[in-house]
């Protein structure tokens, strides 16, 4: 009966360290740890067993510190960073049945090209900025197989018209767009391979308000018509509350709560969770 | 499992870890509910009367006992224990929530608030959108409003607003949390109309409402709660 539904994205004891490790730090099970740090070889451990599913429409919110390992998480995922163990399978990829952390460079191309979309927190990792607007998407486009150039650029049309970026500016280059554009020009990018996966990593950060806004609401919009999973990492639980249905807390590389959003926001078990929520202005 | 809803043994605490505190909020409370029936919850403010929904709801977490719900899609589901996206399934199909404040989405008119909570069921657009209209007709939201944010709304258009967005789903069992709270008469009025014929139609509800007046003649059973313990331990029959 748990299993009434399947998972999109499911992540198992996905480890994430920066350096090798010593005896006092791997025995200890984290006892010695400042934080995430050894201070005795120096090893960061970014992210530490961390185990989650990603269901079909929902959107599932990341929150946590600075430095809690929530960026490395979704470079994990999206093959920017190559994990030091765990596993995640993918229900489009094989059925599911792949650990996709451990095939070949060229599958894992593969899986990213046309399973998922990334929007980074600095547009400058998600764009090429030189380039035209519409050429940024065709080249996910192209990524992903594609090589009808009429129909890349209805595709792409139509996606920065979704975003709103007037169609007489398409062919520009994101340099020369705000911010806020910019991060309008990378959604598009995204979504031009119809993913069943979305990555959002803080993709509200050093936006102002109402531009904020346009982007949280132009995600609502996206995941309800679209129907695609989301994955969204933010430290702002503002973005949280609006966005997610269920929520994950990291605090130092662990998953150390998740639940239900709106019990992470009334009733938080952890420590760390509790200070979160007190912090809430609103 | 004859009833819809039974809350067995029920505690819940609150744990403030930077206060270093803990707080007894509910104990052993037992309520059982039959289909169709209005169940009225009443006690003093801070006697635990939310707590025990918002319990049912899973928006709190509670320590001790079970929540068996006689479930449509999932037969018996212990709501203390059910996963995360059960919950989520019960919450968009089966179990309404209408509380004193009105949450909404920035930015999203009444009509698209209603009709989101069909679509969320999986209906087809042109669906949700009639029968949102419907519904807030129904509710007699002035029509004007339908396309205007909420935030601007009064105390009464929130509620009805609230109620509308609720009952487009047709939940089998809707938890009313003081719905009247800071209504004028003629609101509570129409609330209490509203109620009636909820029940009319066999709607499950449990409520909680400030004003014993208001609940007279109205709810079939009564439990009173104090400092989180059921008063008597059995609920009253108004019958």
């Amino acid at each position: 009966m748990k299993d009434f539904e399947q998972p999109v994205l499911r992540v198992s004891h996905l480890n994430k360290q920066y350096g090798k490790g010593c005896a006092s730090c791997r025995d200890a099970g984290g006892m010695v740890l400042n934080k995430n740090f050894c201070p005795v070889c120096a090893t960061v451990y970014a992210c530490r067993d961390i185990t989650f599913e990603v269901y079909a429409g929902e959107i599932l919110g990341v929150v946590g510190e600075s430095g809690s390992g929530k960026s490395t998480l979704m470079q994990c995922l999206y093959f920017d960073q190559k994990v030091s163990g765990g596993e995640a399978y993918i229900s489009s990829y094989k059925s599911g049945r792949e650990n996709i952390f451990t095939e070949s460079s060229q599958q894992k191309r593969y899986i990213r090209n046309r399973m998922m979309g990334k929007v980074y927190q600095n547009p400058v990792l998600g764009l090429k900025m030189d380039f035209s607007s519409i050429g940024n998407i065709a080249e996910k486009l192209i990524a992903a197989g594609n090589r009808n150039v009429r129909e890349m650029e209805a595709r792409g049309k139509e996606l920065l018209e979704h975003v709103n970026i007037p169609v007489y500016r398409i062919k520009e280059a994101p340099r020369n767009f705000s911010g806020g554009m910019q991060q309008r020009v990378q959604i598009a990018k995204a979504l031009s391979n119809n993913p069943p996966l979305l990555l959002l990593d803080e993709v509200t950060t050093g936006l102002d308000l109402s531009v904020q806004a346009s982007v949280l609401d132009l995600i609502k919009q996206i995941q309800r018509r679209l129907k695609i999973s989301v994955l969204i990492v933010s430290h702002d639980l503002g973005v949280i509350r609006m966005l997610a249905d269920r929520t994950i807390v990291i605090l130092d590389g662990r998953i150390v709560e998740q639940g239900l959003t709106d019990q992470i926001l009334e009733d938080p078990q952890h420590g760390y969770t509790q200070q979160l929520v007190q912090s809430l202005l609103v | 499992m004859e009833e819809i809803i039974a809350v067995e043994h029920l505690s819940k605490y609150f744990t403030i870890h930077n206060l270093g505190k803990h707080i007894e909020a509910l104990h052993d409370i037992n309520i059982a509910m039959k289909e169709g029936e209005f169940v009225g919850i009443t006690g003093k403010s801070g006697s635990g009367k939310s707590t025990v929904f918002k319990c049912i709801y899973r928006t709190y977490v509670p320590q001790r006992g079970s929540i068996w719900y006689n479930s449509k899609k999932f037969g018996p589901v212990n709501l203390t224990k059910a996963s995360e996206r059960q919950v989520i399934y019960l919450r968009k199909h089966e179990i309404g929530y209408v509380s004193q404040f009105l949450n909404v989405m920035p930015r999203t008119t009444a009509r698209e608030l209603v009709k989101q909570g069909v679509l969320e069921m999986g209906r087809a657009e042109d669906y949700a959108e009639w029968e949102a209209e419907k519904m807030l007709a129904h509710f007699e939201l002035d029509r004007e409003l339908w396309d205007s944010y909420p935030a601007t709304f009064s105390g009464g258009e929130k509620l009805r607003l609230n109620i509308a967005r609720a009952m487009v789903k047709h939940p089998r069992l809707l938890l009313l949390d003081e719905p009247t709270a800071s209504l004028d008469y003629t609101s509570k009025l129409r609330v209490r109309e509203l109620i009636e014929q909820l029940i009319r139609e066999g709607t499950t509800m449990m409520g909680i409402f400030h004003d014993l007046e208001f609940m007279e003649n109205l709810c079939h059973r009564e439990y009173t709660l104090r400092d989180g313990k059921l008063v008597d331990r059995a609920a009253v029959n108004l019958y």
